[in-house]
């Protein structure tokens, strides 16, 4: 039904705007060429490296930063300061520090998706159900044990969700650092399509397949909620 | 004795919440902490769990001062404190990681049939009752063989049929297992209908203003004269009117 | 004094104030440092980026470039305000409107504003209204969300007690629908406000020539200027940060007063 909404607001448009045909066919035209594989790759690649990186160092700075409220105190205002600078601001730094290239896309990335995920996993360690630690430590589970065998089997099903956010983040990130810093890549795509000769239906066929592989990406994420490790809680996967 | 309070008190900043309770309960007793709202009595347990430290007086089991939280003496809370990512079994076996494997499923399974739960072994929290997982809970602190028991209102969340059923429930656990009981409620009627003694508290700053012995054998008839007395007599003690 | 407990409770003020403090005083020297010691002549250190920022300042650009920041976000976002709320609330009250407009919402809502932004330039070219056009698309739609959710979820008691006391639709929406329905309200536009001011930011690097994201961009291009790179940076985070907390206390205000 999009499709015909689409169809008919071009009509109207004097062909600058392309219809579903034209962005189908262009499409196409990337997959011949190899040129869709490989920009899909690309994008990929960078976020993949980029978010697990992040994750990496996200879930296990967030669980500190969670059981010790010192050290929370000590980083809130650092971290409270750094949160509303947007990725793309660190592109210069980016190009700087890495150049032009996969590097640079990857620490963007990272960039983008670290304090969201430390901040996300510090708030679910403190919503941990106090009764819950009570009664762990009341069985007279040694205090190192705390951390592996009750409060992260508590905070996964909350962590996936803000994973599955943050995964989103990073793919949209991603595009904007390919429009700006790369040269390759779906962002890399749509910017070079419009440059080099305004083919608007390469612009859209760019657009369309980012959206599809968000979608994809999020999907993948959502059928992790389905996991008995996860599948415990109450919460909505949907949220 | 099993559990000894000496002189207890315990103040928060300026505000007495407990003063002087001096308290002495026998291996394998049933004793009820019977109070209103606010009169302190989840402080005295939590300072009997050691989760809290008095601020003058001790608590002692089996003559050891009580410090801190151990598996000697297991909570009850009511069903919050069931680990909801674990299963029935799971939960149950929580406190037995040091135990061989062999004796762990053992003693998961003869509680997993004493709290009535067969069947329901690898079913999750969330898809339990709140009589369920409540049972779960006790199930859990048993398996540890745990000296002493605190119930802290734990049919509190229950309608009051459950309520019913789960203190008979309770009871029969309790003389298949005799383990050394404190139990917290506010409801009259359970006290008489679970105690061996009733430890009547008066509001802040909490004091123990009386200790009624039930010496009615279990089950208890709630239409029996003895029972109907013992009621009224607390009823009376606490200064509450028959008629509503 | 009373006893103590084993459980966590508030750390003490001066730990609260101490431990920020040093960390934060740690965070300069190691930057200082770190600057000094890897000998490098392009990356600033916390000196030179006070002192790249009042030169921009005594130049009176560091007051126009926040100037226009905020002007652009506020345009964009009181837009989305305006035009956002009473569409939530309609999506919210009216199922029927909701079954007409929603897919079209649901089609929209997920194109990232970052998307959109080739297509803003072409629009509207390098001036103001494109990064306003892409901050109201990133406030609306969080904006309309939360309202319409809020609206769906007041107690459907509070709707019939309403409509006991003869209340007309109008004066059901006013005295009833609205307070309930603020507390989300001013929740949503605090996160669409956040989001606004990200977006600012990556707005401003492509389709303006003034502005915070615009220095940053342009400090760099123009003569590796790290000093107002960093300096800018750091000034969107701390604006940010200010604005964010200001939301934060209008909300805890708005929610008390019910």
């Amino acid at each position: 039904m999009a499709i015909a909404v689409w169809q008919v607001a071009i009509a109207g448009s004097r062909g600058l705007v392309p219809g579903p045909v034209a962005v189908v066919m262009a499409i196409g035209e990337l997959a011949r060429s190899g040129l869709l594989i490989r920009y899909i790759v690309a994008s990929l690649f960078r976020v993949t490296w980029g978010y697990s990186m992040a994750v990496l160092v996200a879930l296990p700075a967030g669980v500190f930063l969670g059981s010790s409220r010192r050290a929370e105190a000590a980083l809130h205002p650092l971290m409270q300061w750094l949160r509303p600078i947007s990725p793309l601001a660190w592109i210069p730094l980016a190009i700087l520090w890495f150049g032009v290239g996969d590097l640079s896309a990857m620490f963007l990335i990272f960039m983008a998706s670290l304090l969201p995920l430390t901040l996300a996993t510090t708030r679910a360690v403190h919503e941990v159900d106090p009764v819950v630690l009570r009664a762990a430590r009341n069985f007279g589970l040694p205090t190192r044990r705390l951390i592996p065998s009750v409060i992260l089997p508590a905070i996964l099903p909350q962590l996936v969700i803000s994973m599955r956010i943050s995964l989103g983040i990073a793919w949209l990130v991603v595009v904007a650092a390919e429009m700006i810093a790369v040269n390759s890549g779906l962002g890399f795509l749509i910017v070079d399509a419009r440059n080099a000769g305004n083919r608007y239906d390469l612009v859209i066929a760019g657009m369309v397949l980012i959206g599809v592989i968000g979608l994809i990406l999020d999907g993948m994420m959502r059928s992790l909620t389905r996991l008995d490790l996860i599948r415990w809680s109450t919460l909505d996967p949907n949220r | 004795m099993k559990v000894s309070f000496r002189d207890l008190t315990m103040r928060f900043g300026e505000l007495d919440v407990l003063r002087d309770i001096s308290l002495d309960v026998a291996e394998g007793e049933f004793v009820c902490i019977l109070g209103p709202s606010g009169c302190g009595k989840s402080t005295l347990l939590n300072i009997a769990g050691g989760f809290l430290s008095p601020t003058e007086g001790s608590v002692t089991i089996d003559g050891e001062k009580v410090s801190g939280p151990d598996r000697r003496r297991i909570f009850v809370f009511q069903e919050r404190g069931v680990f909801p990512w674990l299963s029935v079994e799971q939960n149950i076996g929580f406190g037995l990681f040091d135990v061989d494997p062999q004796e762990r499923q053992r003693r998961i399974d003869h509680y997993v049939k004493l709290v009535g739960l067969s069947g329901f072994e690898r079913a999750y929290p969330r898809e339990l009752s709140g009589g369920m997982k409540q049972r779960v809970e006790v199930a859990r602190a048993l398996a540890v063989n745990p000296d002493v028991l605190y119930l802290d209102e734990p049919f509190g969340a229950l309608d009051s049929i459950t309520r019913l059923q789960m203190r008979s429930e309770l009871l029969r656990i309790w003389q298949a297992e005799r383990k050394t009981i404190l139990f917290v409620t506010h409801d009259i009627e359970e006290s008489v209908q679970l105690a061996d003694r009733i430890v009547v508290m008066s509001a802040r700053p909490g004091r123990i203003q009386t200790i009624v012995p039930v010496a009615l054998p279990h089950p208890r008839d709630l239409s029996s004269p003895g029972y109907i007395s013992i009621r009224d007599s607390i009823f009376g003690e606490i200064g509450l009117a028959h008629r509503v | 004094m009373g006893g103590s407990s084993t459980e966590d409770g508030q750390l003490p003020v001066w730990e609260r104030i101490a431990w920020p403090a040093l960390a934060s005083a740690m965070a300069l020297i190691v930057w200082t440092v770190a600057v000094r010691w890897s000998g490098t002549l392009i990356f600033p250190s916390p000196l030179d980026v006070a002192r790249g920022l009042l030169q921009l300042a005594e130049k009176g650009l560091l007051g126009a470039y926040i100037g226009d920041s905020l002007w652009r976000v506020a345009a964009g976002y009181t837009l989305a305000v305006v035009v956002g709320i009473p569409l939530g609330l309609l999506l919210g009250w009216s199922s029927s409107v909701a079954r007409a407009v929603n897919p079209l919402i649901e089609l929209i809502r997920p194109i990232s504003p970052i998307a959109w932004m080739p297509l803003a330039v072409i629009w509207f070219g390098i001036s103001d209204v494109a990064p306003i056009f892409l901050i109201f698309l990133a406030s609306f739609f969080p904006i309309v969300t939360a309202t319409a959710s809020g609206v769906r979820d007041v107690p459907p008691m509070y709707l019939q007690a309403g409509r006991n006391f003869g209340l007309s639709t109008a004066r059901l929406m006013r005295s009833v629908v609205i307070p309930a329905v603020l507390p989300r309200i001013v929740i949503g536009l605090r996160i669409a406000f956040g989001v606004a001011w990200l977006v600012l930011v990556a707005a401003e690097m492509i389709a303006v020539d003034s502005g915070l994201g615009y220095l940053i961009i342009d400090a760099r291009n123009a003569g590796k200027r790290y000093d107002l790179v960093v300096g800018g940076m750091l000034l969107i985070g701390l604006i940010g940060l200010i604005l964010d907390t200001i939301m934060r206390r209008a909300e805890a205000w708005a929610v008390e007063r019910r």
